[in-house]
């Protein structure tokens, strides 16, 4: 790890901690989509380690996702409200999964291994959806309940207790920090991952996975551990979704929800640093301020034209918001990967390229 | 294994090396720790969330299900939503604000406010209806956040605004938890429930098909399909009927024929369908395809119920409904001046008539506007108490009353058979009787559950 890696978390936790400053200008400054941009960044942060280092793509990791969540859960239902417990818990026990998930998945690799894993997250949630219904409570979701028995906690008076860290309460702005710090963290471990010998090795099995085998190495262990790593992460940020909503329902271990930090990871640019994070803000911002567009408000964005034509356009660009995000959010992806297909990252080098050439040019030109 | 703990250890190693550049880490985040304490939560108001103070006008949140099994259901709660605020904000003809008694709007908006609003998709998933509410109180600033069209996730959402201390005004949900174990405060349902659904149809249920019957259930699994299943037993077996099995199927399944098959071979004679939105459209279809309709077993007719009936599930299933027996809140071809009146605004707006969940919608934001007029303040706990034991005439279904005790509208509830010779596309179903309120009035602690506190 260099200086220059230093300096990239520093800004980079600059950059999350402030974010409720600036994040209003393009209208993202409320507490719960910064909440999602820091627990879903994480999210994406920690599948990268598995799909961008070692390329492995797991679609599944949802799974871990739901497993953190019920497990945070039953933290604050028999243990306390404080989220530390929780998210230690969270953590360890979707590693635990991923140990078990990661064992058996693989043994193969490619389109196999995407297979195995994605019918291992049905499986979970087929089982959080109905079978396990006494633990998950199925559909409607685990919520709390005044008469849990919270043994650590002194008795609650009117109303249902709140989560906290140490009598401070976990809503709003506070829960936004809560997460980012986390997520400075998990970023920083992912930096120092990919700088060190085991990430160099999950690299290695990456570009040539034979050759490493024909020196005698067994590249298994260090699969496992890249596997087992991502799905803490995954678990973490799971209880981390719980902590600032206490609520966990099996929608949130859905095939869907396997595929979008997929495509959070390509959309950012698979194999980056930043880029998983780039591609899930993107995504939660999609999601959360373009599906809030209905008619009233293109009509006032597009009220500067003629009526006539502000009713063609506004008939036109209701396709792409409200209900329609999911159409925005697929032709934004097709985009992406047909002309930059290492996303966005890959989009910010090449302008970093073009601007450095013609600063080249520039002084070359100057001093002739 | 002990090459994993090899790596393991190797990582711990190169870590603690770089310790310095993580002590620098770690200062950041202590700084972050100490700056946010004036973003709470009580910065937005400053005597109540989303105060609207001296502003010109209010936000409303509209939060409906745009995509998923209900988004029908969604898409006409929207259209009555928009018709609502047409209404208060003194356009359109009025609708019900010509018929609803007592009535203390003056069809200006809202204590002089102009009623805007903001809407939202739930995808009917808890999770996306939660995150989508919360935008509409951190961002949007909406004063009330109405809608829904699954109880699973009016429960999620009503304990949301009860933590927020933000009104929720549940739009349509049918289990018994959104007013019974899991009722709160800030919630509110004008819409009816499971076990008015069983009452209301039991005396029907002997009268057609008679005390000696073998049910069998097909429930959607979350909270609103458990609680109808469990009432509407209660009410066959108390009739008499043997209930042969009980089986729970996915929300939003769309093949239904797995479950359907066992049910020719079960020695049932009445199959339950406890579905809602595009499920029933599809188990009911799928019922017919199989041939239940046709059967005779133990020497009767075999027949389909479908406790909660709306005409959009009725438009969806076509012919498949006909003759089919359950119940619903509201139906557009009641002759009351309230529903006449709303079924007329909503015809001439948008060329068809209202569904039922088009109409509590439609009453829930003009029942919120009226008791903020009431009270003649927006201040939630002021409110509460203006809606608590409100009784009330003119908004379809006869005299009305909001009970205090568990927030749950007591109105007639209606019987209705699937048409067997419609006049229109919309004239789908037949009202065979209209249940007194009396009848379906309960104890509020059968239910058991806690409203909560006034005051968050």
């Amino acid at each position: 790890m260099n200086m220059k890696d230093n300096i990239l978390v520093l800004i980079f936790g600059a950059v999350i901690l402030t974010m409720p400053l600036w994040a209003g200008i393009v209208g993202a400054g409320y507490p719960d989509l910064l909440q999602k941009f820091a627990i879903f960044g994480l999210f994406a942060i920690g599948f990268n380690i598995l799909f961008g280092f070692t390329g492995y793509l797991s679609f599944g990791h949802a799974a871990f996702l739901g497993i953190g969540s019920y497990t945070a859960m039953w933290s604050f239902k028999l243990l306390t409200m404080n989220a530390i417990p929780a998210v230690l818990f969270a953590t360890a026990v979707s590693g635990l999964f991923a140990l078990a998930i990661g064992f058996v998945a693989l043994r193969r690799s490619g389109i196999y291994f995407s297979i195995l894993t994605l019918a291992f997250a049905q499986m979970c949630y087929n089982m959080a959806y109905s079978v396990l219904t006494p633990i998950t409570n199925g559909e409607t979701g685990l919520t709390l309940t005044a008469t849990d028995p919270r043994i650590l906690d002194a008795a609650t008076t009117e109303g249902l207790p709140s989560t906290e860290l140490f009598g401070m309460g976990l809503s709003g702005y506070n829960g936004f920090y809560f997460c980012a710090i986390i997520l400075i963290i998990g970023f920083y471990i992912s930096v120092r991952l990919y700088r060190s010998s085991f990430g160099l090795m999950l690299l290695a099995v990456k570009s040539n996975q034979n050759r490493m085998k024909y020196t005698g190495l067994n590249t298994k262990p260090y699969l496992l551990s890249a596997f087992v790593i991502s799905g803490m992460y995954a678990g973490l940020a799971g209880a981390l979704m719980v902590v600032i909503d206490p609520l966990a329902g099996a929608e949130r271990m859905q095939w869907t929800a396997s595929g979008e930090v997929v495509l959070m990871t390509i959309l950012g640019g698979v194999g980056t640093l930043l880029g998983p994070f780039i591609g899930a803000i993107v995504i939660k911002y999609f999601e959360n301020i373009f599906s809030a567009f209905n008619d009233a408000v293109l009509n006032q964005v597009f009220g500067f034209l003629p009526d006539f034509i502000q009713g063609i356009w506004v008939s036109f660009a209701s396709l792409f918001v409200g209900k329609g995000w999911h159409l925005t959010l697929g032709v934004l992806f097709m985009l992406i990967v047909i002309f930059l297909p290492g996303g966005a990252m890959e989009g910010f080098r090449r302008i970093a390229a073009k601007f450095k050439k013609e600063k080249e040019a520039h002084s070359a030109g100057g001093a002739e | 294994m002990i090459n994993v703990n090899q790596t393991g250890s190797k990582t711990l190693v190169d870590m603690k090396v770089n310790r310095r550049s993580f002590m620098k880490g770690t200062a950041v985040a202590a700084a972050g720790v100490a700056a946010p304490s004036f973003f709470t939560r009580n910065a937005w108001g400053a005597d109540f969330v989303n105060n609207p103070g001296n502003n010109k006008s209010i936000t409303l949140g509209f939060n409906v299900p745009q995509t998923g099994a209900y988004a029908d259901e969604g898409a006409d709660e929207l259209r009555a939503y928009k018709l609502a605020v047409k209404h208060l904000n003194g356009e359109g003809d009025g609708g019900m604000l010509n018929t609803m008694k007592p009535l203390s709007l003056k069809g200006n908006g809202v204590l002089g406010k102009k009623v805007e609003f903001v809407t939202g998709d739930t995808q009917t998933k808890s999770d996306a209806a939660r995150s989508s509410a919360k935008r509409m109180i951190e961002k949007d600033g909406a004063l009330m956040i109405t809608g829904g069209s699954s109880s699973g996730v009016a429960i999620a959402v009503q304990s949301l605004c009860q933590e927020a201390g933000v009104i929720f005004m549940a739009g349509l949900t049918h289990s018994n938890d959104t007013t019974g174990k899991d009722k709160r405060r800030y919630g509110f349902r004008h819409f009816f429930n499971a076990y008015m659904s069983g009452v209301a149809l039991g005396p029907v249920l002997k009268e057609e098909l008679g005390i000696d019957r073998r049910a069998y259930h097909l429930t959607a699994d979350y909270t609103w399909g458990w609680t109808q299943e469990e009432s509407i037993k209660n009410t066959t077996e108390g009739l008499g009927w043997e209930t042969v099995a009980t089986v729970k199927t996915p929300v939003g399944a769309g093949d239904f024929s797995q479950y359907i098959t066992p049910v020719l071979n079960s020695g049932a004679d009445v199959l339950i369908l406890n579905h809602y939105g595009k499920d029933m459209i599809n188990s009911l279809t799928q019922s017919i395809q199989f041939g239940l309709k046709d059967k005779q077993v133990n020497g009767k007719q075999f027949e389909i119920i479908v406790p909660l009936f709306s005409r959009l599930m009725a438009q969806g299933a076509g012919d498949n409904i006909k003759g089919i027996l359950g119940t619903t809140g509201w139906n557009w071809a009641l002759q009351d001046a309230g529903s006449q009146a709303f079924v007329k605004s909503f015809g001439q707006e948008y060329g068809f008539p209202p569904s039922q969940a088009a109409h509590t919608c439609y009453c829930q934001t003009l029942l919120y506007a009226n008791a903020c007029e009431v009270a003649g303040t927006f201040y939630p706990p002021e409110m509460i108490k203006a809606l608590e034991g409100f009784e009330f005439d003119g908004m379809g279904n006869g005299p009305t009353l909001y009970r205090a005790e568990d927030h749950q509208c007591f109105k007639n509830v209606l019987v209705v058979r699937g048409n067997q010779n419609p006049s229109s596309q919309f004239d789908l179903l037949e009202i065979v009787k209209e249940v007194p309120r009396e009848v379906v009035t309960y104890d509020a602690k059968i239910f058991g559950g806690e409203l909560g506190p006034y005051k968050v």
